[in-house]
């Protein structure tokens, strides 16, 4: 039937004329300054796709972003914002390297999985509190979670800086997780099937958690009853109260998963890579997420390719910043751009559909035609 | 030409992508006439109506109003021909007073800053005697009842020089006895020369006021007929374009156990104010007991109340003797009650869902449909595949969005869903509201169906006729109460009508029930 290949077609066609745009608003930015858009972009995709080397680092940079975009998409299709995938990084990072340090001795096959439960546990466990604040009281996610995200910030600095600061370091920042809880990198592996990436090359395991969490959240969303559940309490709640729903534990559940993803981001940057939680080590990663999710279109796929986009924006802008006059700041402005380009080209592509397509439709589903 | 036409459309086209709404409709409608139009939901009545008031740009064919030819007009062209438009939803400022309401947007100045207020409180006042409006210009809008709220809209159209009034579903919010008043208004407008059209899709009212009939299917005009020569058969047939069963056929009914059981029930709506004032009700197996009201007077609450969707403040629902008062929504389902909302867009369906997802809402704990909070797809595809074509829902696509669907296919998806559990209470809130009349032989037929399996029915409905002929036991709410229990069969319109709006047995003790 024409309605579901409608939306579907404005599901990818949308993140794609708004990409494509936005490369065109990025190459006017680049000549303005004096520099040819063609070489500049010729930089940026060669350093992402031109080595092996670079494949690893978009891979690389995506991981994170992979576990921020779901984060945020999964609340979304709950009907909640999660604005604090920042605050439960933090949470989920310092929670993972400080059970890293405390369990010291245990194996790497008991430590490992059991370190991904708490980066997970301590994500979920902060936007738990929003989420429960609002299912209580219906005070409002969004003001909460970015509230939540100084308090993280604040928390987890203080604990590095007065508690768990590594004995004659002058860097906030803990002391490295025991060997046992770094997850492996891929360049190992990668070898012996005949792929070349160098071994300093900092991708790793949690790429593979990532891509885990991708389908976790796919099926759970598409084939369990929580998912069902989930999306009925954020396409329409009266609906799902009316079904027997729990609106409010709904809410306090998938606001939990969409934290767990978040925490997940420390599968990469504690364990997979700094071996330690470092104060203020994430930059934005958490925000970053929202844009993934809105390109992605809140689905779980669709945030793997947005993920993968800027995973190739930020390797490229590296290579921008090192060879060339522009700005390392230009791939920003290009990200920002390609957001605002999403949200407008979605709504012209929705309303030119919607007065083409289904102008009929209410005639069709509303009665009084 | 024996007199001149006030509407005179010849082949009016209007097409959509997917839907031809108006396909070369003629319509002649002479001056001073009463005249209906009929037609199922999208049969595009609305639609060519919204072409001669120029709210819609049509593809093809030409129009005259009062002789004078309407082209590309915009509405305020045609309210300046002499069109006006009554709308279903009211277009009223609350806080304004009647007369200020009527002449909102076309004030008479007094000087160049002011209003003339003592002029607008004038006209509204003769405008009000001449046709019997019975309206105070100074009372403020919000303390009017819906029917009077409708005769502002009404004189706000007057008052800006219509000759040629169009009401869309007038009387859909109206109590019997303001149907009757508003059916004298409009023959009293008739009478002083002012031409009406009418869009319902409501038989009775078409044969009881309208000179002439215009019956809509498809897009196409199927037949103009004399009211004063035609059955609700025949309309009916037109309409759907096959033989339509109007009256419901059902067997007197042999009432069992007690399933229902209120007692003392009070409840506050969503205001703060108390919507249920003590309502006493007992459904049994095996009987229809239809709440007839005006609506607004605890009948959403009541229903509510008993589902599980709105506390009560005191008293208690009992379901085959089990205390089930304020249990939660799930508790109660699982207990065996059934659910046709009022609201289906806003409850009964999640719109961006598909059918098969809407077939399972409420039910998607079940085990026919889930183990161990995992969803078994192939159950929810095969059941949802059976279900649509039982109940012949249309488009009959499982992977349907259910906002794809017309009002009549989603009602059928709810009900398929509702009366698919076996329940041992269904409760029927408005189920017939908005949709067409095929769809309306169908759920009625459902209904009874269900009785006679051996449901206990609670039917609750702002159609008085369909409370008549569907329930074995009528009961009339009003206030927050019940006030008054009849004998289906053994009562006239009339009488439960005068009860609905408080006469007769208000104030009294609630009968028992």
């Amino acid at each position: 039937m024409f309605p579901r290949r409608w939306t579907h077609i404005t599901g990818v066609l949308s993140p794609v004329v708004a990409v494509a745009a936005s490369f065109l608003v990025g190459g006017l930015v680049v000549a303005s300054i004096g520099e040819s858009p063609l070489r500049i972009y010729g930089i940026l995709f060669r350093g992402a796709f031109g080595s092996v080397d670079g494949i690893g680092y978009v891979l690389f940079n995506a991981t994170p972003l992979i576990f921020a975009g779901l984060a945020v998409a999964f609340a979304f299709r709950a009907g909640l914002f999660n604005i604090g995938g920042e605050g439960q990084i933090y949470i989920g990072s310092f929670a993972c390297a400080a059970a890293g340090l405390g369990l010291r001795g245990l194996p790497a096959p008991l430590l490992v999985p059991v370190l991904i439960a708490v980066s997970a546990a301590g994500g979920a466990l902060w936007a738990a509190i929003p989420g429960f604040l609002r299912a209580r009281f219906g005070a409002h996610e969004v003001i909460n979670t970015i509230m939540m995200n100084f308090i993280a910030i604040g928390l987890t600095s203080y604990l590095v800086v007065n508690v768990f600061k590594e004995p004659g370091q002058m860097t906030p920042q803990t002391a490295e997780i025991p060997l046992a809880a770094h997850l492996p990198r891929l360049a190992g592996a990668l070898h012996p099937i005949g792929v070349p990436l160098p071994y300093a090359n900092p991708l790793n395991v949690s790429l593979l958690v990532a891509l885990g969490a991708v389908l976790a959240s796919w099926f759970i969303l598409r084939r369990t009853t929580l998912g069902y559940e989930i999306r009925a309490v954020g396409l329409n709640p009266q609906a799902a109260e009316y079904a027997g729903i729990d609106v409010r534990r709904t809410t306090v559940l998938a606001m939990c998963i969409s934290g767990a993803f978040a925490g997940l981001v420390a599968t990469n940057e504690v364990m997979g890579f700094r071996y330690r939680f470092l104060d203020n080590f994430s930059g934005g990663i958490g925000f970053m997420g929202i844009a993934v999710a809105l390109l992605g279109k809140n689905t779980s796929l669709g945030v793997l390719f947005a993920a993968l986009l800027f995973g190739v924006l930020n390797t490229g802008a590296l290579e921008v910043d090192v060879f060339t006059d522009v700005p390392r700041e230009l791939i920003l402005v290009l990200q920002a751009v390609t957001i605002i380009l999403v949200v407008v080209v979605n709504e012209v592509l929705a309303r030119r559909l919607a007065a083409r397509g289904s102008a009929a439709a209410p005639a069709e589903a509303e009665g009084g035609a | 030409m024996p007199e001149r036409y006030a509407i005179e459309m010849r082949g009016v086209t209007k097409r959509y992508p997917r839907v031809v709404a108006n396909d070369r409709v003629d319509l002649a409608v002479p001056e001073g006439e009463i005249h209906a139009i009929v037609g199922e939901n999208g049969a595009g009545k609305s639609t060519l109506m919204k072409v001669l008031y120029g709210l819609v740009p049509p593809d093809g064919g030409e129009m005259f109003l009062l002789g004078r030819p309407l082209s590309r007009h915009r509405p305020s062209d045609a309210i300046r021909l002499g069109l006006g438009m009554v709308h279903q939803h009211f277009m009223l400022v609350d806080t304004l007073t009647v007369a200020e309401n009527v002449v909102l947007g076309e004030e008479p100045l007094k000087g160049r800053l002011f209003i003339d207020t003592e002029a607008a409180r004038e006209r509204v006042r003769s405008l009000s005697v001449e046709y019997g409006f019975d309206l105070d210009p100074d009372e403020r809008v919000e303390n009017l009842s819906v029917g009077l709220e409708q005769r502002v809209e009404i004189v706000k159209v007057l008052y800006r020089g219509a000759r040629v009034l169009i009401l869309d579903e007038p009387t859909g919010v109206l109590t019997p006895q303001e149907v009757r008043e508003l059916f004298s208004i409009l023959r009293a407008l008739r009478d002083g020369g002012r031409t009406i059209v009418f869009i319902t899709h409501k038989l009775d009212e078409v044969l009881d006021l309208a000179d002439r009939v215009t019956v809509m299917r498809d897009g196409r005009v199927t037949g103009v007929v004399d009211a004063a020569s035609t059955t609700k058969e025949e309309l009916a047939r037109m309409m759907v374009g096959r033989d339509v069963l109007l009256r419901v056929e059902k067997t007197p009914a042999d009432p069992g156990e007690t399933v229902l059981q209120i007692d003392g029930l009070h409840a506050k709506g969503i205001q703060g104010t108390e919507a249920l004032r003590g309502v006493d009700l007992t459904v049994r197996a095996r009987e229809i007991v239809g709440v007839a009201g005006v609506q607004g007077n605890g009948q959403t609450e009541l229903v509510e109340a008993i589902t599980g969707l709105l506390d009560a403040t005191s008293g208690s629902v009992k379901l085959n003797g089990r205390d089930i008062t304020n249990r939660r929504p799930r508790e109660v389902r699982e207990l065996g009650v059934a659910h046709i909302p009022e609201d289906r867009q806003a409850r009964g369906l999640v719109l961006d869902f598909t059918v098969a997802e809407n077939l399972i809402l409420g039910r998607h704990l079940s085990p026919d449909y889930s183990r161990r909070g995992l969803l078994d797809m192939d159950a929810i595809d095969e059941s949802a595949r059976r279900l649509i074509g039982e109940h012949d829902v249309r488009p009959g696509d499982p992977d349907v969005g259910a906002a794809h669907l017309s009002g009549g296919n989603q009602q059928k998806l709810i009900v398929a869903r509702e009366l698919d559990c076996s329940p041992a209470l269904l409760v029927a809130s408005q189920p017939t509201r908005g949709v067409d009349i095929g769809a309306i032989e169908f759920v009625h037929e459902s209904l009874v169906r269900m009785r006679d399996r051996g449901a206990a029915v609670l039917l609750v409905s702002a159609e008085l006729q369909e409370i008549m002929s569907l329930s074995d036991r009528i009961v009339v709410m009003y206030g927050g109460r019940l006030v008054a229990e009849f004998h289906g069969g053994a009562v006239t319109e009339e009488e439960v009508g005068l009860s609905m709006i408080g006469g007769a047995t208000a104030g009294q003790e609630p009968v028992a029930v």
